[in-house]
């Protein structure tokens, strides 16, 4: 697989419900081997968006190319799809039904039952593969839910909230698991609305805010898009001079210890000679503002 | 992997839990006792040809009747006899047939002479069978497409309520989902209605009634078609139904036009069986054309031609509901907020092709 032709890209993609419409010319890449993180409020289009790359809604414009050609039911089969809204079918044991919804993507039945057995190993659910779905706590659902979505070796991931509902070390297994996937060299999209797992996961970030892509591209590229550059500052006395220092807007001000940012164009080093010219500087570095920050600051424009 | 397979594995998974379900296993096996019972019990209760108690030189015409004889010294022995319950019936001088509380017709018939009888019409069915047959055909094919068709109903539900949908949605066509649960019904409802009739028909055999057996093949044989046909219409029906609402608790405030489309049908065959014209346009009519017009060709009311013509109709009708019931399907599928309405399905078709 080549890393420039292996990419899911939605081109354009427009969507109604009715007269409302909650995709406004979605374009974005899913670039194979890396963890895609999209992001958005409630009812920013999130899972409309991945319905739509899995072909459970039609799209009213636009579409989605998988290595540069339009998606066909074929390729479809071939992508894992983890919905937001979970469920498999409680009066069947775990083992069955994710060996069946393999064969639904086209295993034959020997690699259907050999990749179950390999996924619940994985996940920690081998000693309840036999077990009917519904005795399991909501927990392991998750995880059979995972296995289900992974059965086939997807060549593409799409995950909606895959991490909701998990407990801190399903959270890991989960984690540990895409990360594999992701490395073998598939494209893994996945939401969450938790920012800070988000942050821990994902190399790219889709962010997307009243049905339009606000930002997309890599993590820290964003990060210096689209956030005003900001310092922290920690002096030996009073540091409220800096109020005064052009291009400086305080954040925080503690005494001996400031947050600012700079304005567009202005360079630290001014800042920092006027603090030495006062006195001794204890600390002078830039700040990484948070995922939730950069969220908030796109969200907002 | 194209629809069929698809189609195939969702099939076989249907079958496969419903071969589990223990409410299935239970209700087949009632049936089958129920079949059993009925072909075997009656000729085993009727309990053959009469006894009777005679003097040895009266018991030739009897015996040459089949009756089976006791012979006894004389007319009070015969008498005796009748009253100590040995025998079901004597002849005593005279000659008069005695007998406890009912007329042996057997002994009566061997005694008489009957007159000569030339049948008009040889095929004409006991009235008694005549009733039963129409009865059990409506029936099986009412509770058949009944039962199966609101298992397909729930198993549609089933998958809209946990959700299970979309993942199946993304993987498999839609109707490939829908032609499986209908081929996985047909299949389970053949299947059972195959047993039924094993059972019957070796019941029949065993119960001496092979008469009867030959004059049904041919109502059985066209029989089939009919059922096939029919259940398809009537599954369509309720599997638009299921796809309508996301709960299985919802399922009554739906299903009830596709009761009434089982029902009417079932309750104007069993009282309108003796009205010729009612009859023969029930026989075309698609909802009741699988029971009305396999009663038909048993009593010998249908005409060579009406068959293929009914069951083109009825296959038109199949088809129709089939496409209906798919599309309604297809875009119900995926809406899990409440109830939706047929209109809406009818109009959005939301997958990808």
């Amino acid at each position: 697989m080549n890393a420039v032709t292996s990419v899911l890209r939605l081109d354009g993609v427009d969507r109604s419900f009715g007269d409302r419409q909650v995709l406004k010319n979605v374009s974005f890449d899913v670039v194979a081997g890396r963890m895609t993180g999209f992001v958005g409020g409630n009812g920013a289009g999130k899972t409309t968006t991945m319905r739509i790359i899995l072909g459970v809604l039609a799209p009213d414009a636009g579409q989605v190319r998988w290595q540069g050609t339009p998606l066909s039911r074929e390729a479809r089969r071939r992508f894992g799809y983890m919905p937001e809204e979970r469920g498999l079918y409680p009066k069947m044991s775990v083992r069955e039904q994710v060996t069946y919804l393999g064969r639904l993507h086209g295993l034959t039945a020997d690699a259907a039952r050999r990749g179950t057995d390999e996924l619940l190993e994985r996940v920690g659910l081998a000693e309840r593969g036999d077990d009917l779905l519904e005795t399991l706590s909501l927990g392991n659902q998750q995880r059979a839910q995972i296995a289900a979505a992974l059965v086939h070796e997807p060549e593409v991931l799409v995950l909606d909230e895959p991490f909701s509902g998990l407990d801190p070390l399903a959270v890991d297994t989960v984690v540990g698991v895409l990360r594999e996937r992701a490395a073998a060299g598939v494209p893994v999209l996945f939401s969450s609305h938790q920012l800070d797992v988000v942050e821990r996961l994902c190399d790219d970030l889709v962010i997307i805010a009243d049905g339009t892509i606000r930002a997309a591209g890599g993590r820290e590229q964003l990060r210096q898009t689209y956030t005003t550059p900001r310092f922290e500052l920690v002096v030996e006395t009073d540091a409220g001079w800096l109020r005064d220092q052009p291009g400086v807007s305080l954040v925080d001000l503690d005494g001996a210890r400031a947050v600012f940012d700079l304005a567009p164009g202005a360079d630290e080093q001014p800042v920092l000679h006027a603090a030495l010219a006062r006195g001794p500087v204890r600390a002078f570095r830039p700040v990484s503002p948070s995922l939730a920050e950069i969220f908030r600051e796109v969200a907002a424009q | 992997m194209n629809i069929m397979q698809a189609t195939r594995l969702v099939a076989a998974r249907e079958i496969r839990v419903k071969l589990r379900d223990r409410t299935f296993l239970i209700s087949t096996v009632f049936f089958l006792l129920i079949a059993a019972a009925a072909t075997i019990l009656p000729p085993l209760l009727s309990g053959g040809p009469s006894t009777v108690a005679v003097t040895e030189a009266a018991a030739g015409p009897l015996r040459a009747a089949g009756l089976e004889v006791h012979t006894v010294p004389d007319d009070a022995a015969a008498e005796q006899a009748v009253r100590d319950g040995d025998v079901d019936a004597a002849v005593v001088t005279g000659p008069a047939v005695l007998a406890m509380n009912e007329a042996p017709d057997d002994v009566v018939s061997a005694l008489s002479s009957a007159p000569p009888v030339r049948l008009l019409n040889p095929d004409a069915v006991d009235p008694v069978v005549a009733f039963l047959v129409p009865f059990a055909f409506a029936f099986i094919f009412f509770i058949t497409s009944q039962t199966f068709g609101v298992q397909i109903a729930q198993s549609i539900i089933e998958e809209k309520q946990t959700r299970i949908v979309e993942i199946l949605v993304a993987a498999v066509p839609v109707r490939a989902l829908l032609a499986g649960k209908m081929l996985a019904g047909t299949i389970l409802a053949l299947g059972q209605i195959g047993l039924v009739a094993l059972v019957a028909v070796a019941g029949m055999a065993f119960g001496d009634n092979n008469g009867l057996l030959t004059l049904l093949g041919p109502a059985i044989g066209w029989f089939v078609p009919y059922f096939l046909l029919g259940f398809v219409l009537i599954a369509a029906m309720w599997a638009a139904a299921g796809a309508l609402v996301n709960r299985l608790e919802d399922i009554g405030g739906v299903s009830m036009p596709v009761q009434l489309a089982v029902m009417l049908p079932f309750f104007a065959v069993i009282f309108l069986n003796d009205n010729a014209t009612a009859m023969r346009m029930l026989s075309y009519l698609p909802f009741s054309a699988p029971t009305a017009m396999p009663l038909r060709l048993f009593t010998g009311d249908a005409a060579g031609w009406e068959l293929p013509l009914s069951l083109l109709l009825l296959l038109v009708a199949a088809a129709g509901f089939l496409a209906a019931g798919a599309r309604v399907y297809e875009g119900s599928l995926l809406r899990t907020n409440g109830r939706t309405s047929i209109r809406t399905a009818w109009r959005e078709r939301e997958t990808a092709a």
